[in-house]
């Protein structure tokens, strides 16, 4: 074990937080420490400041207002999972995060702002028009999930705001998550896909496959057009940048990402 | 009636409650903790070794190998340095040691020792190893080289199939990281304790580096082996041992899983080229094998693992004539060792591919061809022996008849499966000789002490229950003989103080060479009684009750050698194993055709195992080792840095199944008993990784016709294969 | 000082905050049931039980547990042994031994919310378990076969 003696900090409210969130731009903002303390045994993440949200009122909690769901940020994967309300292709998602002991703990404020390209219910966000609640001593701003990732593990988090729920707009269409994975259960990701259809509206999102979640617009333009599934299924694969890894390869996840959304259309 | 039933393992209740005691669980006071130095290149001069001045050293000791008074670890050739000197020949070699009051402080120390080298050339492809100009091992860098001629080959008419087999390495991945202790003893000398498989080998490797026998070692509860834990445990207490020598302090060493995965042994990485000539009826006319095992930097076992191999190639089929040429060469890479199966599963994938090859080639049915060739009794093996009772056809019809109940497919969850299955089933046959080839149970002489003491019979062995269950089969056995209830016999510690050598717990030898030992040792034990009985007794309790209160009695029996094995080591010729067992493996399964995932739906499963000493951890054994062999054929891949070592040394990227990814299975125990093994039995504990691979091959074959014929069948070669719709590598 | 419940007893502990859950109880409290497989979250030999919850202890912050009942196996056989200890016994789940107590506490977790679940969803409940002795069939036995006792 590398031991951490940094220093914890605990708000119980989300005032307190967001003050020392401001106080301690540098501090390591800790949720269900699923990432965070995999970092910290690696050796790799040697935090100066921990501020442990864990315990924050206001944070953990899913509710409807008015046509929209909030998903509090340290909601964990088993809440999503549980809950009716939630749509199922994010509820599939969750329950493909790891395993139980961990979709217990991670939180989905934890995974979009830990942004592994391969986060398992990033895709989903994207798909759904998702926009994220950042908030800080400043104020309180939504980001559409869209905008949010801008670069390997740079989004637009200000450095004194915290990331405090997530908004689901009331979306149509026919919904699929499909993530590809190492192993049936506790496996990092290959290829993740996130589809969404309706009238006029195409949502092709995948994770895994390039430096970020993102999301193929030429493809889904083509989709909502009406194109033939091998036009959309090419433009899928022209549109990721899938990389050789100790994983996989590049080409398996150019290959498998355009199947599955090949079989999705059937 | 013991034998046959399944009492609760012996060692479960504590186990469930969570009181057993592994080596990390052991807190002697005053204990340190050790780390190791290990080296960042795969081969190179070692200018020397400095301490960072910017670490803070107070209460760190620092060991190298001037510290060392026999710098070698006792195993078969005396060529692997317990620290290395002057020259390193893999990357993770162990250079140093360290310990610290905390096991934070001992990581960071090891880390904080400057180690300057000048880098030497590396040579990485066991094909260009033997007799290049890099050397690492010998003249040549081969470890071992074995050659086997049956009949005469040449002039007759047929057809020649050839094909090229691969395995890679894969790693043992017991759940328990590997962990020792060293105890300085009152007398000057060595308590080790910790997780193992064989104590006296690592009595002997820690006698030898001392120069000195003050020294016991002393099993703690074991958290898996599986051959990981039989020769690398020698290394480990020998570095804890001089930790707690210099120290004058207890010292533990327990791997961190990454360090584990980095540093420790892996089975042999295998290339398998079989030339066959055959009868347009599908009889094998010619065998021909060339085998390349890949040993890593230093022999280890490899010489054995390259026996078994080549004794197995030829899978559980009759050939006229046969030649058969093995090598394991030396890389600079982490040395290789023992894993369940030892060379056999290798050679088997092999000869199980091929013959799916001759069917292909020849048209025939792959189950039809394997039945007109399997071994019958009075068949003769490659290396001349007789078979009697072979298990080939009842393994065979026993797995097909509970194949035929209907396959429950597993259902996966929305989200991690896709539509676009195909279907196929497999079926892979293999034997695998129980217990030392040819005459080395001879050479071993395993001894079995039986004590009695207050009316309970203590057995003495030194065979370790790493899981298989031996703390409870033992009590089985010697319970049945004496006719007493098996809460009369107890198990001794395994200490090399209290308990003699019984041989190592390996080679599928504990149950039938160790067991049988334990029969006859029980009936000694009773010869014994009734010699100094005062009146013709035969009831176990009434013999005792004439030695009187408080009295004791103790018997040693060494395994008898069976005389009429005969065993060239030269020529490879005679009884190669006193017995075989048999298995047959049937696989469904499907193959997601966008992905090239295999998903496992059901595996059967009938291995002959002589007889089934206590049928639930019998059958407890073949699953463990299935999984493993399914685990080995599609999900198990060590990638290599460009230093020959393991860039995927985390849990994370070194996959093996999970529940969800395991298939249902359906073991059936069939029981040709064997007259050398105690009550009919055989030795079981590796067999169960011989033919499962080969058999998801032929299923994954049957279901997309794409033929693989390299381990592991990730979903990426699988897929590859798919778009060709042939062949893969 | 972080107050906390563990195996049905008040304890505290004045571990750095960030020390991991696994080692206050290994190292301080001296339950070596749960244990580190892997350090990653990976294995589940570290899976303890927050509020009924299974979590691998190996990835928790003791400051955390603060108020919380954490259990480890050695708290699962209080007063008796747990009906899925028996199952586990009985049925040949536990070979070497080393992944049973975290198998144990998913299993007791999943048999509290689900008494009678179907083999599909026992290994979806542990997935997060890692065994490399047993193939998985026996601890799938013992766990839908646990006959729940009546309280």
């Amino acid at each position: 074990m590398l031991a951490c003696t940094a220093p914890v900090i605990r708000p119980q409210t989300l005032r307190d937080a967001l003050r020392a969130r401001a106080d301690r731009p540098d501090a390591t903002v800790l949720a269900g420490g699923t990432d965070v303390m995999v970092y910290i045994e690696a050796g790799v993440l040697r935090p100066s400041a921990v501020i442990d949200l864990w315990g924050c009122h206001g944070l953990r909690g899913i509710e409807v207002r008015g046509n929209e769901l909030r998903i509090g940020a340290t909601t964990t994967h088993s809440d999503v999972a549980r809950d009716p309300r939630v749509p199922a292709v994010l509820r599939e998602s969750a329950l493909t995060v790891g395993a139980v002991q961990i979709q217990n703990r991670g939180t989905v404020g934890g995974n979009i702002c830990n942004s592994s390209p391969a986060g398992d219910t990033l895709p989903v966000w994207l798909a759904l028009d998702a926009d994220f609640q950042l908030s800080s001593v400043r104020g309180t701003r939504r980001v559409a999930a869209a905008d949010y990732w801008q670069g390997y593990k740079q989004t637009a988090l200000a450095a004194d705001e915290l990331l405090t729920a997530i908004y689901l707009p009331d979306v149509e269409g026919e919904a699929h998550f499909r993530k590809v994975g190492t192993r049936m259960a506790q496996a990092i990701s290959k290829v993740i896909f996130c589809g969404r259809r309706s009238q006029g509206v195409a949502r092709l999102a995948f994770g895994a496959v390039g430096p970020v979640p993102l999301r193929v617009r030429a493809a889904e333009d083509a989709l909502a057009a009406g194109a033939p599934v091998s036009e959309v299924v090419r433009l899928v694969r022209e549109g990721i940048v899938p990389i050789d890894d100790v994983r996989s390869t590049r080409d398996y996840r150019a290959r498998v990402a355009g199947n599955v959304v090949g079989r999705w259309l059937g | 009636m013991s034998i046959g039933t399944s009492p609760p393992r012996r060692d479960g209740l504590e186990k469930i409650v969570g009181s057993s005691l592994y080596a990390d669980d052991l807190r002697p006071d005053g204990c340190l903790y050790g780390a190791t130095v290990r080296s960042a290149r795969a081969h190179a001069r070692i200018l020397g070794l400095r301490r960072d001045p910017a670490f803070d050293w107070t209460g760190v000791t620092l060991v190298t190998a001037a510290d060392v008074p026999t710098n070698i670890v006792t195993l078969m050739t005396d060529d692997q340095p317990v620290l290395a000197d002057g020259i390193t020949r893999h990357v993770h070699e162990p250079l140093a040691l360290v310990a610290a009051p905390t096991r934070e402080q001992a990581l960071a120390a090891a880390r904080a020792v400057i180690v300057d080298y000048d880098d030497l050339p590396a040579l990485f492809d066991p094909e260009l190893a033997e007799g290049n100009a890099v050397k690492i091992f010998g003249d040549d860098n081969v470890f071992k080289k074995i050659s086997i001629r049956r009949g005469t080959l040449g002039g007759r008419q047929g057809i020649r199939v050839r094909g090229r087999y691969q395995t890679g390495l894969q790693e043992q991945l017991y759940i328990e990281p590997m962990s020792m202790l060293a105890l300085p003893r009152a007398d000057g000398g060595f308590t080790v304790q910790g997780s193992m498989q064989c104590p006296y080998y690592i009595d002997r490797a820690v006698k030898r580096m001392l120069g000195d026998d003050r020294v016991n070692v002393v099993q703690a509860v074991t958290g898996g082996g599986f051959g990981g834990k039989e020769e690398y445990p020698s290394m480990l207490a020998c570095h804890a041992v001089l930790l707690a020598r210099a120290t004058g302090r207890p010292v533990k060493i327990t791997y961190r899983r990454d360090e584990d995965l980095r540093a420790t042994t892996k089975r042999h990485p295998s290339i398998i080229e079989l030339d066959t000539l055959v009868s347009p009826e599908g009889h094998i006319l010619e065998f021909g094998a060339r085998i390349v095992m890949d040993g890593g930097a230093y022999h280890t076992l490899s010489t054995v693992v390259l026996s078994r191999a080549i004794l197995h190639v030829t899978g559980p089929y009759r050939a006229e004539a046969v030649a058969l040429d093995g090598v394991c060469v030396a890389t600079h890479t982490p040395p290789n060792g023992a894993f369940r199966g030892f060379g056999a599963p290798q050679a088997q994938w092999a000869a199980e591919r091929h013959m799916d090859r001759v069917a292909r080639t020849l048209g025939l049915d792959p189950l039809e061809l394997r039945r007109r060739n399997l071994y019958k009794e009075g068949d003769i093996t490659a290396t001349g022996q007789m078979l009697h009772d072979p298990g080939g056809f009842a393994v065979l019809d026993r797995a097909l008849a509970a194949a035929e109940a209907p396959v429950d497919d597993k259902t996966i969850r929305p989200g991690v499966t896709g539509a676009a299955m195909a279907r196929g089933r497999g079926l892979a046959l293999a034997w695998h000789g129980c217990g030392f080839t040819g005459n080395g149970e001879a050479k071993i002489k395993g001894k079995v002490a039986l004590e009695v003491r207050d009316g309970t019979v203590h057995v003495g062995i030194a065979s370790t229950d790493i899981g298989q269950g031996t703390e409870t089969i033992f009590p089985q056995i010697v319970a049945e003989e004496l006719g007493i209830d098996t809460a009369r016999v107890q198990m001794l510690p395994h200490d090399t103080a209290q308990v003699p050598d019984s041989g190592p717990t390996v080679a599928s030898r504990t149950a039938m060479v160790v067991g049988g030992t334990a029969l006859a040792a029980a009936r000694s034990l009773r010869r014994h009684l009734q010699s100094t009985a005062r009146s013709a007794e035969h009831g176990f309790d009434a013999l005792l009750s004439q030695l009187g209160p408080g009295a004791t009695a103790r018997v040693v029996e060494t395994y008898e050698v069976d005389a009429t094995i005969q065993w060239d080591m030269d020529t490879y010729q005679g009884d190669a194993y006193p017995c075989y067992g048999w298995s047959c493996v049937i696989v469904d399964l499907r193959v997601d055709t966008d992905t090239g995932e295999v998903i496992y739906d059901r595996v059967v499963t009938a291995t002959d195992v002589g007889r089934a000493l206590n049928p639930v951890l019998a059958s407890g054994q073949i699953e463990g080792g299935t999984l493993q062999a399914l685990g080995w054929a599609t999900q198990e891949e060590v990638v290599l840095d460009s230093r020959g070592g393991m860039r995927n040394d985390r849990l994370t990227n070194y996959i093996i199944p999970t529940a969800l990814d395991a298939p249902e299975m359906v073991t059936e125990l069939v029981e040709i008993p064997f007259a050398g093994g105690p009550f009919g039995a055989k030795g079981i504990g590796e067999i169960p990784m011989d033919c499962p691979a080969a058999a998801v091959a032929q299923a994954i074959e049957a279901a997309t016709g794409a033929a693989l014929h390299a381990l592991p069948m990730t979903p990426e070669r699988v897929l590859a294969a798919l778009e060709t719709r042939g062949e893969s590598r | 000082m972080i107050r906390f419940r563990c195996n049905g007893k008040d304890v505290q502990t004045e571990a750095a905050s960030m020390s991991r859950l696994l080692d206050v109880l290994r190292e301080e409290f001296r339950y070596t049931g749960p244990k580190e497989g892997c350090g990653e979250g990976e294995c589940g030999a570290c899976t303890v039980r927050i509020d009924g919850e299974p979590v691998m202890s190996c990835l928790v912050p003791v400051c955390q547990v603060e108020g919380a009942e954490v259990q480890t196996v050695e708290g699962l056989a209080q007063p008796v042994v747990h009906a899925v200890q028996s199952a586990f016994l009985q049925h040949g789940a536990a070979q070497c031994g080393i992944c049973t107590p975290g198998f144990l506490m998913a299993a007791a977790a999943l048999l509290d919310d689900n008494p009678h679940p179907t083999r599909e969803e026992a290994r979806v409940a542990l997935a997060g378990n890692l065994c490399r002795c047993t193939g998985y069939q026996k601890i799938v036995d013992a766990v839908v076969r646990t006959i729940a006792r009546e309280a």
